[in-house]
């Protein structure tokens, strides 16, 4: 079984990109399954059980939703093995910019959109500077000039990736893309002892464990003060 | 190419004057490298590191591979401009039902224009992403795209600032808050051109002359009209865009002068693409394409009878201007008009 990582900011347009993708995958006979992470809530399962893809979905409510995609990915790959997937996608959203959702020698997609703003790129660690794939959607609704200076930053972002423009509506480019993510010689059985491609952000202090008071005492842990003295 | 020691011994001031396009590349890192500019990059990496680069989401190995490959890729960027694109073929594929396409090659040249039609649904899209990705028998209509009459590099699928095709259709909006200006200057620095100013000058004296109401280099994009938006779109991909090719989605018979937008494409020697149900805009093209159950069906080449028919035609269409002008200024119409 193949094993994909695709990660994004909210509603840049992932599930859309998957599930175009997936019917032109289903048409060579692969069998795809999904697991769809999120933090409080999500109704992509629906939209992957409606295009028949077989979906798991991991809500991980008061967590990092990255931490909790790391601690979770294991069963869920055995889950994926069980059911005898060719391909099994992993999607999660990337809420906080400093996501870093991606297995070594696991293929890792991003999903970006076109109207996120030019500044997003540069702003988006390692979910986009790490990817293998950087798909860009939106692009048939701002001018080519926008397109290709957004395309621009990505690239100076991520010089080794490829880039690849989708439409989510129309499914433009889902074909291309879909020969770019199944190689049917690699087989993916465990992930135990893989490492992350860059750590994942960290955080321990009171607030992490439901602390909701205010001020100096009740904060204990890993807790970070800004500077507002220098200039 | 520059090896990884090499860069590592190099300050980032020195390899901005080596390489200027390093500076946006330097621009978009998390973290300021150019603080120290005049240190070798080995010791800046070495501080950052000592520093603990974890909350600054920063690698300095992964960031030397990286730098490697944007300055590999750029040169060869940059060194676009002279292999250009003089025309595209494409080699006969099947329909939906699998049956072969019924020509031998088609030619899309340089300087041409060729329309598009058929009714929604009938593979315009597929024929167009075909040709975006440079098809080699690996899609499902199994045609064969060659750039030059021969087999073309893979760059065109996978380099991001190399892309055979540029889109210009009737949804697209510009969604920056900046001024013409500042808009065609962002563009123009992407793109990495030497006579800049030169080249913004020209783009808006042409999307000028092409939409009926001017407009100013500072006027803010997004308070064009329909017409003028149109209008600089067409005027910047023609002579902005890296992309040989343009596909057009229809263009509104309102606002602007689709004739004259026509030969500023064909002007700066793009390969046009008009994917169009006017008859107006068919016309204007030298052949057409029939497209039907997912194959190309017909290729028309525009016969003498129908350019004259379109001499006709755009006649009556001026009439139509014409009235649509006395009515948007509040005049009555009067019979010899027509």
């Amino acid at each position: 079984m193949n094993l994909i990582t695709i990660s994004g900011p909210p509603s840049s347009g992932k599930t859309a990109v998957i599930i175009k993708t997936a019917e032109s995958l289903k048409m060579r006979g692969i069998k795809i399954g999904a697991v769809k992470f999120d933090c409080l809530a999500t109704e992509d399962d629906i939209a992957y059980e409606k295009a028949g893809i077989p979906v798991k979905k991991g809500l991980s409510g008061q967590l990092c939703p990255d931490h909790y995609f790391v601690s979770n990915i294991e069963a869920v790959l055995d889950w994926g093995l069980k059911e005898e997937f060719d391909l099994l996608v992993s999607e999660s959203a990337g809420l906080c910019n400093r996501c870093s959702p991606y297995i070594k020698e696991i293929k890792a997609v991003c999903v970006i959109d076109n109207l996120s703003g030019i500044n997003t790129p540069k702003k988006i660690g390692p979910m986009l500077r790490m990817a293998d794939i950087v798909v860009i959607t939106k692009g048939d609704i701002v001018s080519q000039a926008e397109r290709e200076v957004f395309a621009a930053r990505v690239h100076a972002v991520n010089p080794t990736a490829i880039v690849m423009h989708i439409n989510g509506l129309t499914g433009q480019g889902a074909y291309e893309l879909s020969t770019l993510l199944y190689d049917q010689d690699q087989r993916v059985n465990s992930l135990k002892g893989k490492k992350l491609r860059f750590s994942m952000p960290s955080a321990l202090c009171s607030y992490c464990l439901g602390e909701t008071r205010i001020g100096e005492s009740y904060q204990m842990g890993n807790v970070r003060k800004m500077n507002l003295e220098e200039k | 190419m520059p090896s990884k020691e090499m860069l590592l011994l190099s300050s980032p001031a020195s390899l901005i004057r080596a390489y200027p396009f390093l500076v946006v590349f330097f621009q978009n890192q998390p973290i300021n490298l150019l603080k120290n500019e005049h240190l070798k990059l080995l010791h800046i990496l070495k501080e950052i590191e000592e520093e603990g680069s974890e909350d600054t989401v920063f690698e300095g190995g992964h960031f030397v591979d990286q730098l490697q490959e944007y300055i590999l890729q750029m040169e060869e960027f940059s060194g676009i401009s002279s292999q250009r694109v003089e025309s595209l073929t494409v080699m006969p594929g099947k329909d939906k039902s699998g049956e072969a396409e019924n020509f031998d090659a088609l030619h899309f040249r340089k300087s041409t224009i060729t329309s598009i039609v058929g009714p929604t649904g009938s593979g315009k899209s597929r024929l167009l992403a075909d040709i975006e990705w440079v098809a080699q028998a690996d899609t499902p209509t199994s045609r064969t795209i060659l750039v030059n009459n021969s087999k073309p590099s893979s760059d065109w699928r996978f380099a991001s600032g190399k892309k055979l095709v540029a889109q210009l259709s009737q949804n697209m909006n510009f969604v920056m808050d900046l001024t013409v200006k500042e808009f065609l200057e962002l563009h123009a620095s992407s793109r990495m051109v030497a006579n800049a100013a030169q080249i913004i000058d020209r783009i808006i004296d042409a999307a000028n002359e092409l939409a009926g109401e001017k407009f100013k280099a500072d006027t803010p994009i997004t308070s064009l009209s329909g017409g003028q938006s149109r209008a600089l779109m067409i005027a910047d991909t023609a002579m902005l865009s890296s992309s040989p090719v343009v596909l057009i989605d229809e263009i509104e018979n309102a606002g602007i002068d689709r004739k004259k937008a026509l030969e500023i494409l064909t002007g700066e020697e793009k390969i046009v693409l008009m994917a169009t149900h006017d008859p107006i805009l068919a016309l204007m093209a030298d052949q057409r394409i029939v497209i039907k159950n997912g194959g190309i069906h017909k290729v028309i080449q525009t016969s003498a009878a129908e350019k004259a028919m379109l001499t006709q035609l755009e006649e009556s269409d001026k009439k139509m201007q014409k009235l649509r002008t006395m009515l948007r200024s509040g005049e009555a119409f009067e019979t010899l008009y027509l």
